[in-house]
């Protein structure tokens, strides 16, 4: 069975909720806080600063780094080379706009996964190549279950709504129920911003 | 968009070269010339097809950040997106089909920092703000394969 955005599971308002939720019953974030990357030094940190809309299309990108920061190229590109080697730096390339390429219906589907089998089920869903995300988050009960984020992207709603069936088929029984909310505007995207 | 933007987007998105002239590199690949692939990325980015050309980061690289969502009740939503859409901190904001109807995410140089974004939202507001950091990451990121039928 497919739950779509707009039912009325999920409901979230609670009469005379109208403070933050405290977030009760939910676990420890692993990467909140501070940093995970003590090891960044205010060079590197402004590295990430001058970089985070994007490298300059000029034939030397990483001397105009340089010169902004006040280093050498050289020291940028090794810096960049090992934030890329630590993880900090996921990938370096073209960014696309999924949007603007026509994949106009953004879903993140949600999924209530119980916390013993939440790994396993990242695990899967993560290895599927049509998810550009997935992250566990932590749930809100009682209105809100979900636990397991994935996002998909399509160019028509038949095609997202087969994406959709096939993680819950490689999910199986570890999903106990699940939501789709297609997004219906971008109000704002930017990059990073520090 | 012609052949070779399509390639340009969907090879590059990774393993961009940390060398001197990298767009010569990608050049090179490409059979063009380095002023040829620098036009093109500069109409692909002025069109919108490229969000950008450079690095993403891991989530909480520096700093902290949350996925935040509340209910607007229909007849404010804009004036609450506006509201929300208003801080810097926020850097991606959304409108999603469901009564849980704005989606975004905040960024800010500490933890403390994202959480008093959200309290001051929620004060502005007078509307619950819940707050979804991430936990865990399950995905090994190396870009998205566009489809171009």
């Amino acid at each position: 069975m497919t739950e779509r955005g707009g039912a009325e599971r999920g409901r979230i308002e609670r009469p005379g909720a109208q403070r933050r939720s405290q977030g009760a019953e939910r676990p420890r974030p692993a990467s909140e806080g501070q940093s995970r990357n003590p090891a960044l030094d205010a060079l590197d940190r402004a590295i990430v600063l001058a970089t985070q809309d994007g490298l300059p299309i000029t034939e030397r990108p990483y001397h105009a780094v340089a010169e902004t920061v006040g280093t050498s190229a050289e020291d940028v590109m090794a810096r960049m080379t090992r934030l890329l080697n630590a993880g900090v730096i996921r990938r370096i390339g073209l960014v696309p706009n999924h949007y603007a390429l026509g994949y106009r219906f953004n879903g993140m589907t949600v999924w209530d996964v119980a916390d013993e089998h939440v790994a396993e089920a990242g695990r899967r869903v993560g290895g599927l190549d049509f998810v550009s995300h997935c992250y566990q988050r932590p749930r809100h009960l009682p209105d809100w279950p979900y636990s397991l984020f994935a996002m998909i992207h399509a160019r028509e709603r038949a095609v997202a709504d087969q994406l959709v069936e096939r993680i819950a088929e490689c999910l199986g029984p570890l999903s106990r129920g699940h939501l789709v909310l297609f997004s219906s505007r971008i109000l704002k995207k930017t990059g990073l911003r520090l | 968009m012609d052949k070779l933007d399509q390639r340009l987007l969907n090879d590059f998105q990774r393993d961009f070269p940390l060398v001197a002239r990298p767009y010569a590199a990608l050049a090179e690949s490409l059979g063009l010339t380095e002023t040829e692939v620098l036009q093109r990325l500069e109409r692909l980015t002025r069109n919108g097809a490229v969000s950008r050309v450079g690095a993403v980061f891991r989530p909480h690289t520096v700093g902290g950040s949350t996925l935040a969502a509340l209910a607007a009740p229909p007849e404010e939503l804009e004036r609450v997106a506006d509201l929300v859409s208003a801080y810097p901190e926020v850097n991606h904001n959304y409108q999603r089909e469901h009564r849980l109807n704005l989606w975004f995410v905040v960024t800010a140089p500490s933890a403390e920092a994202v959480q008093a974004v959200l309290a001051d939202i929620s004060a502005r507001t007078g509307l619950e703000v819940l707050d979804l950091p991430l936990l865990e990451h399950f995905h090994i990121d190396l870009g998205f394969d566009l489809k171009w039928n």
